[in-house]
């Protein structure tokens, strides 16, 4: 890479930050991890010399204005990983593209213009100015960028009142509870308006309620900015509350990418899934990631004796019944087809009930586990034109809250 | 063992510095001398009355407190009881001036050596060195350089209470929590601005506690000086214990101990430390802000709700 402009493609376009193959090396000179590096089990050489790797071969991107999440323990990597976007972690090799600009091989002063500019920062620890007011910390990223103290002033005021801070800015941080502090660092990062927001752990030195508070604010200001945000967590809940996209990482290397549900419904390996074992797996899992087909449905039109018989075939007590146009007209009992049989009726029509629940496929198994075994069939999944996207059977419903690995579609 | 004659040795760079570098010396003599006269000219300008007010007052406004206001102000007013108020006035131009020059090259130096490994190799054991080599092994050598009067003791001063000022503006830069200067660096700061805007505010505290032990080891060597013809409180006690005065030796002890509680509870409170918060202090009063709001704030739950979710 020569540092410039790479050319543009139509899919970079839609890329905010692309790491490629970032390693960092702690602990060791340039030359002496340059070799290390370049070892069979770079990770052993470099330990060997003394040193350690933070980050080990790490390649992700983040698309524009999604929430990523880098997740792991303590150790793991993320917070290193999240340094090198602004590079306050120099990466030992490796490139790392800002939209498509290489900011490994930047100069100091567009590093100064990149961090001022284009990316803004919110710390574990909060890490406000504790001589400075609320308002003057909101400003500083304005004052580095030299703009006047009046127009700066204004514009954090409006970054204070988008965390719920206004009329706090002749406050100093000493006289602030925890979660107001955080909300000051959010509204410094705010006020520069970045394109691009990292987050070290914002939210984990705050009390569970207020975390709860700072999230659901969060994601409130990601709802109308739709903001490229890298968010660093060691709370998969957190993670699952927030993210659009989660990356676990372990001793400096990806372990898994993917959506929320996904690393729920599918751990790559046991590390993932130790620790998806804590989740709340009701409030994450959806109708959608437990479905599967419907193992008996039948047509209207299909003759009510037929219908019966089948029903024995298939050992079930009643199946769905769908029109000519494929949509869901309801359900049949194997008592509702005797009825029809001994009237005579031609199709099943007559002995049509709706004697069952849907759900849509995005609803959270958590609001509509208390429905299943209710009824004749399980719960059912349709989509908004009625056709039906298969069924939730109550021993799916279990076996993905418990600790059962595999809990994928069937 | 072999012997190196280290001895012999110094007295040959002293030779040498003192036949090739006497111009030097002389010019260092020369800009003491009027920095000590300066000042002295400024401390005693007014009649010791009106400086003894002028002093309880700066007292006052530093240390905000009406009791060892008072205390201070009748211990100076014990000084010229004594007849000793232009003595004690001489012996505080000297800390001062030596205070000054070991500030404005500490400082700068303490700054350096908390940013650089290197210099802080090199300048840790030489502070060592000042401070534990005996006075008077670098005392008489001064006095060779510059003669007898004011100047050695001062630059003798200088030697002895500049370390503080270097440890303590290194240590205080050190100790700014390193996630805040991060996020200073995090918004496009550059190095002079975190330094300005982060680093030194936050390390007034611990930079200030060295400014007050430089003047209270540079009035340490007040009597020391006085052996080499410093003038000032340090001949009054060097000449009355040589012709065994007692009572006079206990007098300017006296001054020396009260100059000693003035300068440093004063130059304490500057730096924060000990200052009273007296409610008839004048107070301002924060911007666009009323009284009601600021006390809801107060209690750290000013916040409004954002969400209901927090159940």
């Amino acid at each position: 890479m020569s540092g410039h402009y790479s050319q543009p493609t139509g899919e970079s376009e839609e890329l905010a930050i692309v790491g490629r193959h970032l390693t960092k090396a702690y602990g060791l000179s340039e030359r002496k991890a340059a070799k290390a590096l370049e070892a069979p089990d770079p990770a052993a050489a470099v330990a060997a010399e003394g040193g350690f790797l933070g980050a080990h071969d790490v390649s992700f991107q983040v698309r524009k204005g999604e929430m990523f999440v880098i997740m792991g323990l303590s150790g793991s990597g993320k917070s290193t990983l999240l340094r090198m976007i602004n590079r306050l972690n120099e990466p030992t090799s490796g490139e790392l593209l800002i939209d498509g600009e290489d900011i490994v091989t930047a100069s100091k002063t567009r590093l100064r213009e990149l961090r001022n500019n284009k990316i803004g920062m919110v710390f574990q620890h909060f890490s406000l100015f504790p001589h400075r007011t609320v308002r003057d910390n909101a400003a500083y990223g304005l004052k580095v960028r030299g703009m006047p103290k009046a127009e700066r002033h204004e514009r954090a005021e409006a970054a204070l009142a988008r965390v719920g801070l206004a009329g706090k800015g002749h406050k100093f941080p000493h006289e602030l509870s925890g979660g107001m502090r955080q909300r000051v660092g959010l509204a410094r990062a705010l006020a520069v308006d970045p394109p691009i927001l990292l987050m070290d752990e914002p939210f984990s030195a705050l009390d569970p309620l207020i975390r709860r508070d700072m999230q659901d604010l969060l994601s409130g200001l990601q709802a109308e900015d739709r903001r490229t945000t890298v968010f660093v967590t060691h709370d998969l809940n957190e993670a699952m509350r927030i993210g659009d996209q989660i990356m676990v990482m372990r001793d400096g290397k990806v372990i898994q990418v993917g959506a929320g549900v996904d690393i729920v419904a599918r751990p790559a390996d046991d590390y993932v899934s130790e620790f998806v074992s804590d989740v709340d797996r009701a409030r994450v899992l959806t109708a959608q990631d437990l479905v599967r087909p419907a193992l008996l449905t039948m047509s209207v039109k299909e003759p009510p004796d037929v219908a019966l018989r089948r029903l024995a075939d298939n050992e079930a007590n009643g199946a769905f019944v769908f029109d000519v146009d494929d949509r869901l007209l309801g359900v049949v009992s194997d008592t509702d087809l005797l009825v029809a049989i001994n009237a005579d009726q031609p199709d099943l029509s007559g002995a049509v009930s709706q004697d069952y629940d849907t759900v849509e496929p995005d609803a959270v198994v958590g609001d509509f586990m208390h429905l299943s075994g209710r009824r004749l069939v399980p719960i059912t999944v349709v989509d908004r034109e009625r056709r039906l996207a298969g069924v939730v059977p109550r021993a799916a419903i279990l076996s993905a809250l418990s600790h059962v690995k595999e809990t994928s579609h069937a | 063992m072999p012997d190196f004659r280290i001895g012999e040795r110094g007295d040959a760079v002293i030779n040498y510095l003192r036949d090739h570098f006497g111009g030097f010396f002389d010019v260092i003599q020369q800009v003491m001398t009027d920095l000590l006269g300066l000042t002295y000219q400024a401390l005693s300008a007014l009649s010791p009355l009106a400086m003894i007010a002028l002093l309880t007052v700066l007292a006052l406004v530093a240390t905000r407190r009406i009791g060892l206001t008072l205390i201070l102000g009748v211990g100076l007013l014990v000084i010229e009881s004594m007849d000793l108020w232009f003595e004690t006035m001489q012996s505080m131009a000297t800390v001062l001036g030596a205070t000054a020059v070991a500030l404005v090259v500490g400082i700068p130096l303490g700054i350096w050596s908390a940013f650089s490994p290197v210099v802080r190799a090199i300048v840790t054991p030489l502070l060592d060195f000042m401070q534990t080599i005996p006075v008077f092994v670098y005392l008489l050598p001064t006095v060779l350089f510059f003669g007898i009067g004011p100047v050695p003791g001062v630059v003798a001063t200088i030697v002895f209470a500049a370390p503080p000022a270097v440890r303590l503006t290194q240590l205080g830069i050190r100790q700014v929590d390193a996630e805040t200067v991060e996020a200073a660096t995090a918004f496009g700061a550059s190095r002079w601005e975190v330094l300005r805007e982060v680093q030194l505010p936050l390390a007034k505290a611990t930079i200030m506690a060295g400014v007050n032990q430089v003047i209270m080891l540079a009035l340490s060597m007040v009597v020391v000086a006085g052996l080499v013809g410093g003038g000032g409180l340090g001949s009054i006690v060097v000449n009355a214990v040589q012709s065994l005065q007692i009572g006079a030796s206990i007098e300017g002890g006296l001054a020396v101990v009260i100059l000693a509680i003035y300068l440093d509870r004063v130059s304490s409170a500057l730096g924060g430390q000990g200052r009273g918060n007296p409610t008839w202090w004048p107070r301002r009063k924060p911007a666009g802000a009323d009284a009601a709001h600021a006390e809801q704030v107060a209690d750290g739950v000013g916040a409004p709700p954002l969400s209901k979710a927090a159940a």
